[in-house]
């Protein structure tokens, strides 16, 4: 139990999955100007990313890995569908949005027309199938894939939404010409990087 | 050989049009593989071909190609292609797509390859699209192996693996700078990359 609760700290803040492994970046980028925005487009990441990692995580032990297909019949034993590993995922993905999308459409119309257009985005999202792909590669178990996903998904909410309040809070202040825009905004999280880096002292 | 539409379109991503400092695509891995550049220059290959050859497909089969469900096609050609690219890498240059990691796959998530099969290869002819794949995968490669020769010159001294700070400028003193290596080093190097670029070549206005 405190293993899952120190992953899932680490997730969050040590080893946040947008400012340490630079994952998420573009929509990170894009949708930052408004902290509404930002919350909602947080908030489906969390969803899509909790579902989809445990998802993929049965199909790759089940499926995908040498050996995985033992239970289907002892003489395939010896298959190995790894190399389908990324279209699996990246199918299982857009399969996901596409329902949690029928879903907020039918049961909860007003949080479907809030994130709107920003649902379809999640699919190119590479926060999504890089937490997935750092599953596999980090050999964890199912426990262990839920909390990292979920926990990871967390992290890139809470800087998107930091993100969101300091652009709000910068467009009072004088920035040089050039720097304007994409430049600021780069060094702006580069110096939240810094920050989250002083959370590397904390372990569970 | 080439019309002057087609010089247009195979130059303007250099850099007036550079697909990570201007069209702000494809950051995530600029980033991630830049601390090197040995590995910061296997992705440059990988993305360029990988961004050419789906600019074809998708460019050939856009006719065809229901709108509805145009993501997935593209996503599946490009999964497809990132698939051989990695088995290739597997088999020839292990310990490299190793240290690349993750970052190959997520080569089908980068935003240079989906955004200009959106922007480019569905409207236009075959041709045309490979020279925007081309030009696009090579201002790609421009920002990303400059920002991986800064870090790898700042955080340890070498370019390529090869020494290029004097033992001197070391005995004096002279530290490598670890912050480089790491995350911030990364955004702050591209955000004053970006910097110099407005200031030098400035976008051209009601663009």
């Amino acid at each position: 139990m405190t293993e899952l609760l120190g992953l899932a700290v680490s997730s969050i803040f040590v080893n946040n999955i947008l400012l340490s492994s630079f994952l998420g970046m573009c929509s990170f980028l894009a949708c930052s100007k408004k902290v509404e925005t930002a919350i909602g487009l947080g908030c489906a990441v969390i969803f899509t990313m909790t579902i989809t990692g445990p998802v993929n995580w049965l199909l790759y032990q089940y499926f995908l890995k040498k050996g995985a297909l033992v239970w289907a019949s002892e003489q395939f034993a010896d298959v190995n569908l790894e190399f389908l590993t990324f279209i699996t995922f990246i199918a299982v993905i857009a399969a996901m949005v596409q329902l949690v999308e029928m879903i907020l459409d039918k049961h909860f119309p007003a949080l479907y027309s809030a994130l709107g257009i920003f649902l379809p985005l999640i699919a190119v999202n590479c926060a999504i199938l890089g937490s997935s792909l750092f599953m596999v590669e980090r050999k964890y178990d199912l426990a262990e894939t839920t909390v990292f996903c979920a926990a990871s998904g967390v992290g890139w909410a809470l800087a998107i939404v930091a993100m969101a309040s300091i652009r709000t809070k910068i467009r009072y202040s004088h920035v040089p010409d050039g720097l304007q825009g994409l430049g600021i905004t780069m060094i702006i999280t580069g110096l939240m990087a810094i920050g989250f880096m002083g959370f590397a002292g904390i372990s569970l | 050989m080439l019309s002057k539409n087609d010089k247009k379109v195979l130059t303007d991503p250099l850099i007036s049009n550079n697909p990570i400092a201007m069209q702000v695509l494809g950051i995530c891995s600029a980033l991630a593989v830049t601390t090197q550049v040995k590995p910061a220059f296997v992705m440059c290959v990988s993305v360029t071909l990988v961004v050419c050859v789906a600019n074809f497909l998708i460019s050939v089969l856009r006719n065809g190609i229901p709108s509805r469900i145009r993501i997935i096609v593209e996503l599946c050609v490009v999964a497809s292609l990132v698939i051989l690219v990695d088995q290739v890498l597997k088999a020839y240059m292990f310990d490299l797509s190793k240290q690349l990691s993750v970052f190959v796959g997520l080569i089908i998530t980068n935003c240079i390859v989906m955004g200009r099969l959106e922007a480019f290869a569905l409207m236009n002819k075959p041709f045309p699209s490979v020279l925007d794949g081309l030009g696009n995968g090579l201002g790609y490669s421009l920002v990303l192996m400059l920002v991986a020769c800064m870090r790898e010159v700042l955080g340890a001294g070498k370019i390529a693996g090869i020494p290029v700070i004097p033992q001197a400028l070391f005995d004096a003193g002279y530290v490598n700078n670890g912050l480089m290596v790491l995350a911030p080093g990364a955004f702050i190097l591209l955000g004053l990359y970006i910097w110099a670029q407005n200031s030098l070549f400035p976008p051209k206005a009601g663009k």
